[in-house]
């Protein structure tokens, strides 16, 4: 074990595959000699060279298609789109070709691709370096989607990704790359090494996609969020006077939905918590499937906290992003309903 | 509103429509022949020439002349011929089954048959081919089952996708014929990918990759070019000019202004102009961008002008958009016609061996349909497993597929 930030984790996890697998190659904009925007390809291609760790041209279409042209051909492309923001170059790629490949094909082909990208606001990035788009790609057939909040998951489940020979999209909450973030951007900033998930294996382990983790044991009421707003979310708990349980998805889809159902029918009260947009978000799906399988044991309706139907405010950040308060808020009517 | 006065936007216009007498006679067709065949290294700074002349083998009196003459046997020859009339046979009998509703939908390629079959030919077996979806010309040539071939049409129980795809959006593994997708172009800059796969791995496999003129207007076709250039891969960007996108003529894929083969020149690649119904033409220029490729020049454009002889698919009707007789004065004639003719000029075929041919390949064809529906058709008889229906979304089938699975009761 070795203390790790997220970024540190994330690289981590690709320096293990390079090195395990001659087949795994990492590109994207800047993420060779430069080492990535944000660091988490850092001395990769100094390790292992130009051919298995280089730049591409901007374009993110053509990254994916690239990495579809070269997973079909029997390898293993880890491919970082800078921002979630600039993914949707890649839609058609990604929604049409990757996540469709294997289906269309009658199971002839398909392709081992990871794709990276940093989600999440926070950071005074304005809305096109603040989006959390996954709900965009829960949506889709074929793609499996996943969002860590924490070093050692972070690291587990890339190596997961990388390995699974289905595509998977990867996203990052770039607030915690350096560490757990609670909502107040006035608070000190802590750092990984004293949070216990900061302690990171240097070698290779994995952390099952699909399967969510309870973080908080409680008995009240049950928090089912993901990505940054698992700390904010604990936070409210400590805060809340209620015995609150939260769970951390960490994939979204495929969803780990016993794990949600059996804590929500003992709690009998949920909250849903993410960042990205409310409207047809992630949430929504959550909220269903829930209502589906547990509304005889539910004691209240179920509220979700989620960023404004509105574009990410460079000057408003605060002002959208779901913080402690209105999941204090949530928390509360539901324990009054 | 409209623009002020003088200002008009240009829309660009087709040569004619409906109703109107059409002609060629200016198009400037270069002599067979005329274009020298360059080192296949040549640098393409010394090659732009090639993206504004046509390269053409072929001649009026049915000769092959010129450096481009690939030199075939009779026999390969022959096959080439052949190959292509399976293509236009197997393509009428598939329109007129869905036209009586054995399937829901058909594209033929008529008219373009060359550019499939001459390209199959000239690349190896081991080569990747990134398809659109009007080269089945490419499976024909490789020897595909037409039993297997019409069993994906008919999406019935022999079909190997499995029922999951629009008749003619093949999948071929055997073969190493891509999945055709149905998006357009999405399939060029994966073949970009496949391609530098293979130099990873070591192999001297090259990659193909075909997509009409209207599809270069898309994204995925700049991103084949830049990605092909940038990293010097060996891949084939073919763009068939066969001058129709559905009625969208090639003049809304910015044609008007340059040729499509010139796009090869500001990526620093070659761009090769060819006579797309000179199935000699194809098959040199093929067999030299694959050379070149294989020898680490990377990349090559070719441009096949050629002419979209049918519909472009069983949904529209061109002659709502385009004078019916257009593809009769079409001025580079037809592929078929042309290699046939050829073959009777060298003294290797004869009208009676070309007749005797296609009366077989209609009885091959009527004979494997009538298998083929022995598996069933979209509307009746056998088709797969509707249970399989959920597999292959992932290689494990999740838990949330499983429950939908029981829930419909297969």
């Amino acid at each position: 074990m070795t203390k790790m930030n997220m970024v540190q984790a994330i690289n981590s996890a690709q320096d293990v595959m390079l090195e395990r697998d001659s087949s795994v190659v990492v590109f994207g904009e800047d993420v060779g000699y430069f080492g990535g925007v944000f660091n988490c390809t850092e001395g990769l291609q100094k390790k292992y060279g130009i051919q298995r760790v280089f730049d591409t041209p901007i374009a993110e279409g053509g990254i994916i298609a690239l990495a579809i042209g070269m997973g079909v051909n029997e390898m293993r492309p880890v491919t970082e789109i800078q921002f979630s923001d600039y993914i949707y170059p890649a839609f058609d790629q990604i929604v049409s070709e990757a996540s469709r490949l294997r289906y269309r094909s009658g199971g002839e082909y398909w392709a081992p691709i990871t794709i990276r990208t940093p989600c999440g606001g926070g950071i005074r990035g304005g809305q096109t370096h603040s989006q959390s788009p996954e709900g965009i790609f829960t949506h889709v057939s074929g793609v499996k989607t996943a969002m860590p909040s924490n070093p050692y998951d972070a690291k587990g489940l890339l190596i997961s990704a990388i390995e699974d020979d289905d595509p998977t999209i990867f996203f990052e909450p770039k607030r915690l790359y350096n560490g757990p973030f609670f909502g107040d951007p006035k608070a000190q900033s802590q750092s990984w090494d004293s949070h216990v998930k900061g302690d990171v294996p240097e070698g290779h382990y994995t952390v099952p996609i699909g399967k969510a983790e309870t973080v908080r044991a409680g008995s009240d009421l049950t928090i089912v969020t993901y990505g940054t707003m698992v700390h904010v979310s604990l936070a409210a708990a400590e805060l809340s006077g209620h015995d609150v349980e939260v769970i951390d998805l960490r994939t979204l889809t495929p969803l780990d939905i016993d794990h949600i159902a059996s804590s929500v029918c003992r709690t009998g009260r949920c909250v849903i918590v993410h960042e990205a947009t409310k409207t047809g978000g992630f949430g929504a799906e959550i909220l269903s499937q829930i209502q589906e399988t547990c509304f005889w044991k539910l004691e209240s309706p179920i509220v979700r906290v989620a960023g404004w139907d509105i574009p990410y405010p460079h000057a408003f950040e605060w002002e959208y992003f779901p913080g402690q308060g209105r999941v204090l808020d949530a928390i509360k009517k539901v324990m009054e309903g | 509103m409209v623009p002020s006065s003088g200002k008009n936007l240009n829309v660009p216009t087709p040569r004619h429509r409906p109703g109107e007498e059409p002609e060629f006679d200016d198009l400037d067709i270069p002599n067979a022949g005329a274009a020298p065949r360059p080192d296949i290294l040549t640098d393409p700074k010394e090659m732009f020439a090639y993206a504004n002349t046509m390269i053409r083998v072929l001649d009026m009196k049915n000769k092959a002349v010129g450096e481009w003459n690939p030199c075939l046997s009779p026999d390969d020859l022959r096959k080439g011929l052949t190959d292509m009339m399976i293509t236009r046979i197997y393509d009428d009998r598939m329109q007129n089954m869905q036209r009586v509703g054995k399937m829901s939908f058909y594209m033929k390629s008529r008219g373009e048959e060359a550019v499939a079959v001459a390209q199959a030919m000239a690349l190896d077996k081991k080569d990747m081919l990134f398809p659109s979806y009007r080269q089945q010309g490419l499976l024909i040539s490789r020897g595909r089952d037409l039993l297997d071939m019409m069993n994906h049409c008919l999406s019935n129980s022999g079909d190997n996708c499995k029922g999951r795809q629009l008749p003619i959006m093949y999948t071929w593994k055997e073969g190493n014929f891509f999945s055709i997708s149905g998006n357009l172009g999405t399939q060029f800059c994966q073949a970009v990918g496949w391609a530098v796969a293979s130099v990873y791995k070591g192999e001297d496999a090259i990659a193909s990759t075909w997509v009409g003129e209207g599809t270069t207007a898309e994204s995925d076709f700049h991103h084949g070019m830049t990605f092909a250039a940038v990293y010097n891969a060996p891949v084939l960007l073919n763009v068939v000019n066969n001058q129709w996108a559905i009625s969208s003529f090639q003049g809304f894929a910015g044609g008007e202004r340059a040729t499509f083969a010139s796009r090869g020149i500001g990526y620093g690649m070659p761009g090769l102009r060819v006579d797309g119904n000179d199935f000699l033409a194809v098959y040199a220029a093929t067999k030299w961008a694959a050379e070149r490729a294989r020898c680490g020049g990377g990349p090559t454009m070719i441009e096949h002008f050629t002419y979209r002889a049918g519909g472009h698919s069983t949904s529209d009707d061109p002659a709502k958009y385009r004078p019916e007789d257009e593809p009769e004065v079409w001025p580079l004639g037809d592929p078929i016609e042309r290699l046939k003719n050829h073959l009777i000029e060298i003294g290797e075929w004869s009208d009676e061996r070309h007749e005797q041919t296609a009366k077989d390949i209609t009885a091959l064809v009527t004979k494997k349909y009538k298998e083929a529906e022995s598996y069933g058709t979209l509307n009746s008889g056998a088709r797969p497993e509707v249970s399989s229906m959920f597999e292959d979304v992932f290689k494990e089938m999740p838990d949330n597929l499983r429950r939908q699975r029981q829930q419909l009761g297969v």
